[in-house]
């Protein structure tokens, strides 16, 4: 079964049980066993499990409607638990219930783990199933620049540290398509790695990947695409990360303690920035009435760029 | 150099910081002379405006001398006497190319929180949170002025410091917020809010042809001032007059061509929906307490604009929508685009057309900020505006 699929059975059941719980709460509670039913608080679980369902229905990837699920059967286990305590009970089709929640407590948290590490697009393989070792991370701006102006800048790889401020170096060697690459690592560690040319487009598109044996493996395209109406370009940007223990590009984000998605955005910004005005505006070093100039629960740190380009 | 710091809800300090260098090559440092205590500094002061840090040193009104300049600022240079604008603008994207100044894509170095919150970040603003950037303010004796090549306007005429300073910020605001409403001779047109920004947008009004201003407050000094001094033809005072009858009476039930709030979300209102709204504030079910722009909308006439300049921050609730569709009105706001304004503001000023000094009603040393933030919002001592003097 798809995703997709499992996650709407999901949500059917959802309202499905709601309902029960709503419209007839003592014939369930003793259904599963309760003597005494509580109506109000099987009501109560009802109307849970119904905003649940409408949650997932609505969605088209309802992670946090799927996460909400797993703790309503946490919440469900823990009572059918405390009804095992008065002898009242009946303990065999307590054991019954409780077997069955379990049952769907599995599907739900696979589907919730699912849904959540296929959140951004791409991802998937080509049947559609999750490509657990692939994270694909797509992002766009818009430049008031020209595409060709965007592209001879992003061409020289050597300007690329200018805005992609993890970065120390991107260097050339005598194999004009091949580059090397040199990033800030947590704790003063450096990073290393070589990439290729794969496709050169003049005024177009590049595209990049790793070659070799890299931290991180992955793959680069970047689109300069007119944007309408004289708004300049729409920088377009599509980042694969494969990581050797598997786990979607995921220890690509520690590198830089960012989570990839977010990192080429900033990049994205910081390029907008530097080609618009020529710096990336900072506060870093400003006065406070305090030890720093900056606030660590709000500002962005920002490395400065070296200052290559030119003022445009 | 000394320094007005913000260290919680009603709590100021003025301390002593380092001097502000040059970060950027775009950046100026100027030495403030005068800089003021804007109503809008009073939500930071009331602790309404999220992602505020100990410290933030706060002012957004402030001009000065030039006494130093990055290399890429070529048209100033050290003795120039400059006011600057509130929103910083680079001058070069999209936005500030169609002078929507405050709305300029590059400078606010926190535009992913902003983009969290709004959808898009505008630009950023001296003093005012972190969501708007993070910058050091104004209520100093220096500041650091970034893309001062784009802001910081020249002052050569021999005007004084009152009379130009509030091109920084309130002069514009209250001039914006009547430019929206797109006046045509005859106009009535409604302020809410005899503050400095609603006695400019009062002034405003009547320079851009209005005929007739009503003013809307509960304080009379405030009123008497709005009639005196802005040249409101008629005053409303909430507490004593319901205002949405006061405003049919006054028109023959056809209400003001245009609207103006001028007060945003700290609104007063008698009677039990204050206190409705008081609570959803604290509880965070609303940031804001909309009673001003309620009332704007109702009262307004059909085909009529409503124009905001007072100051919202996220979610508000009870909110007439299908008065603004079913009378087909239009919504006009935003930070204002100082920018565009100053040079022909500071033009009807040379010309005599106005005198911004006006609304001052206190001068204190840049040491009584605090003092001067607490008279300032209880109102005391017939308070309207409040210039500190960090020479002083």
């Amino acid at each position: 079964m798809k995703l997709d699929q499992l996650s709407r059975a999901l949500g059917y059941f959802s309202i499905g049980l709601g309902l029960a719980e709503i419209v007839a709460p003592r014939k369930l509670g003793n259904c599963i066993g309760v003597n005494k039913s509580y109506p109000r608080l099987m009501r109560f679980l009802g109307l849970r499990e119904i905003a649940a369902g409408v949650g997932i229905l609505s969605e088209p990837k309802p992670a946090g409607w799927m996460s909400s699920r797993v703790l309503g059967d946490a919440m469900d286990l823990a009572l059918l638990g405390a009804a095992f305590v008065p002898s009242k009970n009946s303990r065999g089709r307590l054991a019954t219930a409780s077997a069955m929640v379990l049952g769907v407590t599995a599907l739900d948290l696979l589907t919730s783990r699912q849904l959540t590490y296929s959140k951004s697009p791409g991802g998937r393989d080509a049947n559609g199933d999750i490509d657990w070792r692939v994270k694909r991370v797509i992002k766009s701006i818009q430049i008031s620049r020209s595409p060709e102006e965007l592209y001879q800048f992003w061409r020289d790889v050597t300007n690329l540290p200018n805005f992609m401020v993890h970065l120390e170096s991107v260097s050339t060697s005598t194999d004009p398509r091949r580059s090397h690459w040199v990033a800030k690592g947590p704790a003063g560690k450096r990073i290393e790695w070589d990439a290729e040319l794969v496709q050169d487009r003049k005024n177009e598109l590049i595209s990049w990947r790793t070659v070799g044996k890299a931290d991180v493996r992955h793959a680069g395209t970047v689109q300069f695409l007119r944007a309408p109406g004289g708004r300049g370009t729409i920088v377009r940007v599509t980042m694969e990360y494969q990581s050797p223990g598997g786990v979607l590009g995921i220890a690509f984000a520690r590198l830089f303690g960012k989570e990839p998605g977010q990192q080429v955005e900033d990049d994205l910004r910081h390029l907008k920035q530097v080609i618009e005005t020529g710096l990336i505006p900072t506060t870093k070093g400003q006065p406070a009435g305090r030890p720093t100039g900056t606030s660590k629960k709000f500002d962005r740190q920002m490395a400065q760029p070296q200052y290559t380009v030119k003022t445009y | 150099m000394k320094a007005n710091c913000w260290y919680g809800k009603n709590k100021l300090s003025v301390e002593t910081v380092k001097d502000p260098e040059i970060l950027n090559s775009r950046d100026a440092i100027i030495k403030i002379s005068s800089t003021a205590i804007c109503g809008s500094d009073l939500h930071l002061y009331n602790g309404f405006i999220p992602s505020m840090e100990k410290g933030d040193i706060l002012g957004h009104e402030f001009m000065g001398e030039v006494v130093e300049v990055g290399r890429d600022v070529k048209n100033l240079k050290a003795g120039d006497r400059v006011v600057v604008p509130f929103p910083i603008a680079c001058g070069h994207c999209f936005f500030c190319q169609k002078q929507l100044y405050s709305c300029c894509e590059n400078s606010n170095p926190n535009a992913p929180l902003a983009e969290k919150m709004w959808g898009h970040s505008p630009a950023g603003i001296f003093g005012y949170s972190h969501l708007l950037g993070g910058y050091a303010g104004g209520q100093a004796e220096y500041a650091r002025v970034p893309f001062a090549d784009v802001g910081p306007l020249k002052i050569d005429a021999d005007l004084s410091d009152e009379q130009v300073l509030f091109l920084s910020d309130i002069f514009p605001t209250g001039y914006m917020a009547a430019e929206h409403c797109n006046i045509q001779p005859g106009d009535t047109i409604a302020v809410w809010g005899c503050g400095p920004v609603g006695l400019f947008a009062i002034k405003s009004s009547l320079l851009l042809g209005a005929e007739r201003v009503i003013a809307i407050d509960r304080f009379p000094y405030r009123l008497r001032m709005a009639r005196e001094k802005a040249g409101a033809t008629e005053t409303i005072n909430y507490e004593e007059l319901n205002v949405l009858e006061g405003l049919m009476d006054l028109t023959g039930g056809m209400g003001p061509d245009a609207c103006i709030d001028a007060v945003g979300m700290e609104c007063h209102t008698p009677g039990p929906i204050h206190a409705y709204d008081r609570m959803k504030q604290a509880a965070m079910l609303e940031n804001d307490r909309p009673h001003a722009l309620r009332q704007a909308i109702l009262a307004c006439r059909k085909g009529g604009t409503v124009s905001v300049a007072g100051v919202y921050s996220g979610f508000i609730d009870k909110v007439p929508f299908g008065a603004i569709m079913n009378k087909a009105l239009t919504i006009k706001s935003g930070q204002t685009h100082v920018q565009k304004y100053m040079k022909p503001l500071l033009e009807r000023i040379k010309k005599r057309e106005i005198d911004p000094s006006f609304v001052v009603t206190h001068t204190l040393a840049l040491g009584e900020a605090p003092n001067g933030f607490q008279i300032f919002n209880d109102k005391e001592d017939e308070c309207v505006k409040i210039i500190l003097k960090p020479g002083d």
